[in-house]
């Protein structure tokens, strides 16, 4: 059903009051305004928290900031898909109605729509996302990269960790360990730069053992879901070329230092 | 007993104070009302300015320096501005070397692009977001210092205000961890606020939703001067929208865009079909030296004049053609990808083949908290004071959006990630320098932190139970759409006044608001009524500054008392006029000096130091870029 140009615009919010409450379902009717996103709908809401049977309620918490898509923070399901609230514009996309609201489902719930991604971050720290500079202290320019190089890992580096691609991830679920896609494309992203190579081993061996890539399952749906377009099954495909290459170098070091006598 | 240090704020400029801390071994808590990777820095689009001079034009910061000042019409105090230009080169390498991925040139180098207010290639990028690249270069070192235990993060924390001694000296701040609504009290040595802009006390405009000014606000009501709050940038090319107006970068007429409407009033025809000669491109042809580059408030305030003084706006309304489909879609891909996107997505409509119709929008705030600086004779910042970025409270700080001090009366596009970046660097030695001179010592009293927390509950509880008929969301919404017509492109003293009442009206209605929710979890609601009277205060604030500042300067423009126009094309060879313009010059190039008051703001006007006690580097001179 193509959605109304005039009259209401009706939403379904999916809403729990905190991670232990019981789940309800809301409905409110908006006026329809031009140009209206997920966001300024519930915008309209705050000004008016009135469900459609005419019920005062409170204000549906979500998260938001950049309303731009770049920061990540708008992400929820949005009529059984996972996208930013703020680039999901009710003219232009085949909204069926009434449009239903959800939060993600694989993190931990806060209130409504609003969900706690922090082990999203705590993953960042185990693959070691970060060039290990010297300090801040004047050193001239870094390393000189090629204009390909340095496009490609403009593409990975827009990530803005908002998890979609864990939301459709089989492999992802509050029971498993399953890094994900973003942590492993992280990784690519820094063993791809001259200086984040110098320690390039440190990041396949966090990608190695009890929910690391092998617990990939190939089924690619991070790269569908993707709002940015990062080909994560590339990064993915090549983390485990290189992590295999990685134990093999490890068993034959490991060899050779029994061999040499060295410590095992 | 180590030193603490607070930074409020994990964009670029809090970002960069942690680092700087950290690196010296200090442990800093960072406190931020969303993970510091969604900071707003990240909306941040077309570069970052530093004078390298690769294009062999022959650049450099002494040029930097003066096009920054000329651009903000010198109301800046000139030595930390030189310090910034400075050190520019210098930040773009580090974060270089940080794995930034800019863009790069055909050997590999560094590629920058032109910007408006300049006629160099001055402007390091990484496509169209490069905030957004930069910001995950200072999160990712930051990360790293956490997992080293130097860093605590307090993510989903607002600052509330500070804890102040009976000295009225910084000892800390009180939050709120807005998930659980639990009020604490942290001491520190040290605090930094790096909270950003208040674009959100104009309700849309394109900065983030996060950017409500709260925390400068706060501290104006607790002691903090705030200067030149009448000073607010009104980006020129920017999609309007319900929830937010969003940028359409600077860069895209640093890459070659063209502004333009069709010369003939009510023209219906699609802008493919429009001959060039019945295109206006205004801007080029007013200014032909800078062309589609001029500053900012020049160009806002020709596209505004061109849609409501003349009416040849796109169908008689509010929009003018911002057009890049003349630029290869190959090229436009690499340098503009990112707002290419943005345009398709929100538009429906895809730029690289259809000019992007845009209009004006408030941007950025050039005003913000009054701090310090100590610099030496030749105008050089000293590097162990602890004046550096300090307010006017003794332990107190702010960088980035949130301070006034860079900019002056108008902002150089690509100069806000550089000045972010520096004032961090430098705030962070500086509170360091603080806390082993300066600040009081001894550990802060129990009493002290415990009385401001209690206070801070006491007031949360209070606003929770308000049970009034009032919608705080929807004052909220007024209070924007009243700024909006009373305080952007064109200010008239007699809508100002009117303004001011209405606020007054609105702080009255904020007494009978209803605190909508009595959750203990994630209570935005009641968030957001607390952060609506600071944004009222602040409101009255702009609009006080703006109604008493009677010229025009930068982005604050005042028809009613504006210079003639010189008879001559240059305007310093027109005797008559520039003795005019002098006379304005020692009326007004002062600073607004914000006092909080509970009857209403306190403004006076103070001349800049800079140009009063030093020698200045620049000498002020008539702004024009014919």
């Amino acid at each position: 059903m193509t959605p109304p140009k005039s009259g209401n615009i009706t939403l379904q919010i999916e809403r729990q009051d905190g991670p232990n409450a019981p789940a309800r379902w809301e409905t409110f009717n908006v006026p329809y305004t031009k140009n209206a996103n997920v966001i300024s709908v519930l915008m309209q809401i705050q000004r008016s928290p009135v469900t459609s049977d005419g019920k005062a309620t409170t204000p549906p918490a979500w998260d938001a900031a950049c309303l731009e898509e770049v920061c990540g923070s708008c992400t929820m399901n949005i009529n059984g898909k996972v996208r930013q609230a703020c680039s999901t514009l009710i003219d232009q996309f085949d909204l069926e109605q009434p449009i239903k609201l959800q939060p993600m489902k694989k993190f931990p719930l806060v209130r409504d729509l609003s969900v706690d991604r922090q082990k999203m971050f705590e993953s960042l720290k185990r693959v070691q996302a970060w060039v290990p500079t010297d300090g801040t202290h004047d050193l001239g320019p870094g390393p000189r990269l090629s204009p390909e190089d340095a496009d490609l890992r403009y593409t990975l580096s827009t990530c803005m960790t908002c998890g979609c691609c864990m939301e459709v991830c089989p492999q992802v679920t509050t029971s498993t360990a399953f890094i994900g896609a973003a942590a492993i494309s992280q990784a690519k992203l820094f063993n791809d730069h001259p200086t984040g190579e110098m320690n390039k081993g440190d990041r396949l061996h966090a990608l190695m053992g009890d929910g690391g890539v092998a617990d990939c399952g190939k089924a690619g749906n991070c790269v569908q879901a993707c709002p940015k377009h990062i080909p994560l099954t590339s990064s993915i495909a090549e983390m485990h070329r290189e992590t295999t290459k990685q134990a093999l170098l490890d068993w034959f070091q490991k060899d050779e230092r029994k061999a040499g006598g060295g410590p095992a | 007993m180590a030193e603490r240090y607070i930074v409020v704020g994990g964009g670029l400029a809090g970002l960069a104070t942690v680092i700087k801390l950290a690196e010296a071994g200090k442990h800093v808590d960072v406190f931020s009302i969303v993970p510091v990777k969604r900071s707003h820095s990240v909306c941040a689009q077309g570069g970052i300015n530093g004078a390298v001079n690769t294009k062999g034009e022959g650049d450099s910061p002494d040029v930097h320096v003066k096009d920054t000042l000329r651009g903000g019409d010198f109301l800046a105090e000139q030595p930390p501005v030189k310090g910034m230009c400075y050190a520019a080169p210098g930040i773009i390498y580090l974060l270089d070397r940080m794995g930034v991925p800019f863009s790069r040139t055909s050997e590999g180098l560094l590629d920058f692009r032109r910007f408006g207010g300049t006629l160099h290639h001055r402007t390091a990028f990484a496509g169209a977001s490069t905030g957004q690249q930069l910001l995950y270069a200072l999160d990712e070192q930051v990360r790293r210092y956490e997992t080293e235990g130097l860093v605590r993060k307090f993510e989903y924390w607002e600052f509330l205000g500070s804890v102040k001694d009976e000295q009225g000296n910084c000892r800390g701040i009180v939050a709120l961890d807005v998930r659980t609504m639990n009020i604490e009290a942290f001491p520190a040595d040290a605090v930094m606020l790096a909270t950003g802009g208040p674009g959100i006390v104009y309700g849309r405009s394109t900065n983030s939703l996060i950017n409500t000014g709260t925390a400068a606000a706060r501290s104006y009501q607790e002691g903090a001067i705030y200067s030149n709050a009448e000073f607010v940038q009104v980006h020129p090319t920017a999609i309007p929208g319900q929830d937010k107006h969003r940028l359409m970068s600077e860069s895209a007429r640093g890459e070659g865009g063209r502004v333009w409407v069709p010369r003939k009033k009510g023209d219906t025809r699609e802008p493919s079909e429009i001959p060039s000669a019945e295109r206006w491109y205004f801007l080029e042809e007013k200014y032909p030296k800078y062309q589609n580059l001029v500053p900012r408030d020049v160009a806002t305030r020709e596209i505004f004049s061109v849609c409501r003084d003349l009416s040849l706006g796109l169908e008689g309304g509010d929009a003018v053609y911002l057009d890049v489909s003349h630029i290869p879609a190959a090229t436009l891909d690499k340098k503009l990808g990112g707002i290419m996107e943005i345009y398709e997505k929100f538009q429906g409509v895809d730029p690289r083949h259809h000019p992007m119709r845009i209009f004006p929008a408030v941007h950025y705030s050039m005003g913000g908290l009054w701090v310090d600086y100590e610099a030496d004779a030749k105008g050089d910042l000293l590097k162990d004071s602890p004046r550096q970025q300090m307010t006017n409270i003794p332990g107190l700080y702010a960088s980035g959006e949130c301070d006034y001090a860079y900019h002056g009366a108008n902002r150089l596009g690509a100069n806000s990630l550089v000045s972010c970046i520096y004032a961090g660097f430098i705030g962070g030695p500086a509170m360091m320098s603080y806390a082993k001179n300066k600040a009081p010592k001894g550990e802060v009293a129990s009493t002290l932190l415990e009385g401001a927390k209690k206070q801070w509950q006491e007031k949360f509880a209070a606003i929770g139970k308000m049970s009034g008929k009032e919608n705080p969301y929807q004052i909220g919404h007024e209070m924007g759409e009243l700024m909006i017509s009373a305080a952007t492109v064109v200010k008239k003293n007699s809508e100002l006044d009117v303004a001011l009442l209405k606020i007054k009206e609105m702080k009255a209605r904020w007494n009978n608001i209803n605190a909508l929710d009595t959750g203990r979890t994630l209570n935005q609601a009641v968030s957001y009524a607390n952060q609506l009277w600071n944004m009222l205060e602040l409101a009255e604030l702009m609009l006080k500054a703006s109604r008493l500042r009677d010229e025009c300067r930068g982005s604050h423009y005042k028809p009613e008392f504006n210079l003639p126009t010189p008879k001559t094309h240059d305007p310093t060879q027109d005797p008559e006029w520039m003795i005019a313009w002098k006379k304005r010059n020692d009326m007004w190039l002062k600073n607004s000096m914000g006092r909080w008051n509970a009857n209403g703001p306190d403004v006076t006007f103070e001349s800049l130091r800079s140009l009063q006690t030093e020698t200045p580097i620049l000498k002020p001179e008539p702004r024009w870029y014919g």
